[in-house]
């Protein structure tokens, strides 16, 4: 233990391990969810799923799918803008990345405790959808201009939404810390979302849109635009947009998880057992709002441009505002 | 001009549209495109998500069926026809059997008349289900896919036990059917013509067939979204429908009940009670649900045939080389696309003069530059998928 604090006390080793530990956590979540999804869907498909990868269930399918794509030609079509098509994976990952830093998995236990969080974290969120615009529009391919502009009207729409609902949740509990959040719950004894069922509902349907899953695949949309922004992508480019979609599908539901749900908090767990089940409750939780999202992407079909903008502007963004009014009315009023 | 909202909107897109000088952009999808069927080819002129001037580009596929037919015996040519609309090989066999048939006055004898009846329902029922497969997927929901192609199979291997074939069964002779694949000789063929336990299997996926029409009626007509995306999207009209040749479920769909099998007499339909199936409104959600009900309509026409199929022998007596005396004949049937229909040409000799192949699906697709006209790039999809073309019926 005295090691550790030695080591973590030296900023660059304390640098070096922070970075080794994001970099092993991101695609492992990542694998963990893709695995999930194909296994889900074989589930509901009366399939089978992977199977002989790794000997047993499949289990290394991920892995095997990781090393192909590295061991695939680094396409990178004539037309395209080389350095925007290059950088936009990486900026889609980097938003991943960062989204990472403010989540709380534990009490304490946070890289960085910041006292916007919230508004850091949707901000960064939306960084994503630069990257995917950049992909779009670099690719020089028309499928995946049109995947672009859909994505980015995509964020437009459901970016007012999201931070509306979780506006409301910033009301109840005065603080737009992360863990400022969670402990509000703590202290307040139960979860927001008994109270912010209509936030809780709008942000996710918001967060389905941010994220791009089925119903609201449109940037990608197979059976229309080839794969949308992806479509000239291959190798371990295309690997950086896979990954880092399940990684979002992971972040965006821990901070479901963190403003709706008590976070890393479980009632009835005594504190000094929840220091290390933390993390277990907060992974626990959001991977129950990840297995929502598959079950929809294999349930749903995917709707119009016309409709998914319909229903941001004439229903979630006049709900969430009156959420808002109705959470604040009564923060002034009890 | 009376002002309505929908001139209204018009107007007002009409103006941004000359304010901001947009520059369309083309557009061109396929012959490589998971929604284009296989390798239909449209060049759109696209404003944003809507589609102008949309040309379908065909012929990637064409294989010169009717050229190669010149040159052919005619058992060899059922080979060919089998692979014309390969969803539903067995059934384009039958239009041109039969016109041969016509042009020798051959009687066929009944029961051999009901065992093509059963496994034409069949192809039926299988090519309505790949529609059912696809469709949903087109649409973007996956799932509905498996539950079809499941049931898909099993039919498939009941016209597999009887044929020896999945798509390309090759089954009919002129005068009668093939002796089934592992059961008698040639000598007594008419003994033994069915694979044994045929009846019990068939009566079987039958009612599973029903039953999954049930499944995907609650897992897709009970799914609001894709009622969104199909209700009152793709309406063809009437008139239209007709003025382009449109046939089967998609002229039915607009509430037209012109069905061939009612109308022509080429295999015993009439002595089955069943309804034609007729849509209202002409979109792409009563597209869908007449080849639905079509699939049911077919399980309930199949049950009923094997309770009556005759006794007797499946083949007429027929010489060993078979010579079509000189005449000509057009003979149609209801395919699961729409009408299908051959224009056969004989001189007297093994195979025909000339044969000119009428299929649905050519004329249905005919109808997509009046019918994605203004669409959006998600609504192409979703006409083209409703339509079902398959597009080795549409080159040939």
């Amino acid at each position: 233990m005295e090691l550790l604090t030695d080591l973590m006390s030296n900023f660059w080793i304390a640098l070096v391990l922070k970075l080794l530990v994001v970099a092993l956590i991101i695609p492992l979540i990542g694998m963990v969810i893709g695995f999930a999804e194909m296994k889900l869907s074989a589930k509901m498909q009366a399939r089978v799923g992977p199977y002989f990868a790794g000997g047993r269930w499949g289990w290394a399918q991920l892995i095997a799918d990781g090393v192909k794509f590295f061991q695939k030609e680094d396409l990178i079509p004539r037309d395209a803008d080389r350095p925007v098509f290059k950088v936009a994976p990486i900026v889609v990952m980097a938003g991943t990345v960062a989204l990472f830093v403010v989540i709380p998995w534990g009490p304490g236990v946070i890289f960085r405790d910041l006292d916007i969080g919230i508004f850091y974290a949707l901000a960064i969120s939306s960084l994503t959808t630069v990257g995917v615009l950049m992909a779009g529009w670099a690719s020089g391919n028309k499928y995946s201009l049109i995947g672009g502009l859909r994505a980015a009207g995509q964020l437009i729409a459901y970016e007012l939404p999201l931070v509306f609902s979780a506006v409301a949740v910033v009301i109840m509990a005065g603080t737009m810390s992360m863990q400022g959040i969670v402990e509000a719950q703590v202290s307040a004894g139960y979860p927001f979302v008994l109270l912010q069922l209509v936030g809780f509902v709008v942000f996710m349907i918001a967060a389905l849109a941010e994220l791009s899953r089925i119903p609201f695949d449109l940037p990608i949309a197979e059976s229309e635009l080839v794969m949308g922004y992806l479509t000239e992508y291959s190798g371990f480019r295309f690997l950086f947009f896979f990954l880092a979609e399940f990684a979002n599908m992971f972040s965006m539901s821990a901070i479901a998880v963190t403003l709706f749900l008590g976070g890393w908090h479980l009632p009835g767990i005594p504190a000094d057992v929840l220091e290390f089940a933390g993390p277990l409750i907060l992974i626990g939780k959001s991977f129950l709002l990840v297995f929502a999202m598959i079950w929809f992407r294999w349930t749903f079909p995917r709707v119009r441009q016309d409709q998914l903008q319909s229903l941001a502007w004439k229903w979630l963004i006049p709900i969430s505002l009156a959420n808002v009014i109705l959470t604040g009315v009564f923060k002034v009023v009890l | 001009m009376s002002i309505d909202a929908d001139t209204i909107r018009h107007l007002s897109e009409v103006s941004v549209s000359v304010e901001l000088q947009t520059e369309d952009m083309t557009l061109n999808i396929g012959p490589q495109h998971p929604s284009t069927h296989g390798v239909l080819r449209l060049v759109a002129r696209v404003d944003g998500e809507r589609a102008f001037d949309v040309q379908p580009v065909i012929g990637y596929m064409h294989r010169g069926y009717e050229k190669l037919a010149e040159v052919r015996t005619y058992p060899q040519i059922t080979t060919i026809v089998n692979r014309i609309d390969w969803v539903a090989g067995y059934a384009n066999e039958i239009p041109f059997i039969t016109a041969a048939e016509k042009i020798m006055e051959l009687e066929v004898p009944p029961r051999a008349q009901y065992i093509r009846l059963i496994l034409t329902e069949m192809a039926r029922i299988c090519s309505h289900l790949v529609f059912m497969a696809s469709y949903p997927l087109e649409l973007g929901a996956a799932s509905p896919l498996f539950f079809a192609l499941r049931e898909r199979e099993r039919v498939l291997d009941l016209l597999e036990g009887v044929t020896g074939g999945r798509f390309h069964p090759n089954f009919n002779r002129i005068g009668g059917v093939k002796p089934a694949y592992g059961s008698g000789s040639m000598t007594r063929k008419w003994v033994q013509d069915l694979p044994a336990g045929f009846y019990r299997d068939t009566r079987a996926a039958m009612d599973r067939v029903l039953e999954v029409c049930d499944e995907l009626d609650n897992l897709v007509a009970g799914n609001e979204i894709i009622l969104a995306r199909t209700k009152g999207v793709g309406v063809i009209p009437v008139d239209v429908a007709a003025s382009y040749g449109l046939s089967g479920p998609n002229l039915r769909a607009s509430g037209v009940p012109f069905d061939l099998r009612k109308m022509e007499h080429y295999l015993p339909y009439d002595e089955l009670d069943w309804n034609v199936v007729t849509g209202t409104n002409g979109d792409c959600y009563d597209r869908w649900w007449c080849r639905l009900q079509e699939i049911r309509e077919s399980a309930k026409m199949i049950q009923q045939a094997i309770d009556q199929v005759p006794e007797g022998p499946i083949q007429a007596k027929v010489p060993k080389v078979i010579k079509v005396p000189k005449g000509e004949t057009y003979v149609r049937a209801e395919n699961p696309k729409g009408e299908m229909g051959y224009y056969l040409v004989t001189d007297g000799g093994n195979g025909p003069y000339r044969v000119k192949i009428r299929s649905a699906s050519f004329s249905n697709l005919s109808i997509l530059p009046w019918a994605l006209e203004g669409a959006l790039i998600p609504d192409i999809i979703a006409i083209m998928g409703s339509l079902d073309f398959v597009l080795g019926d549409v080159d040939r």
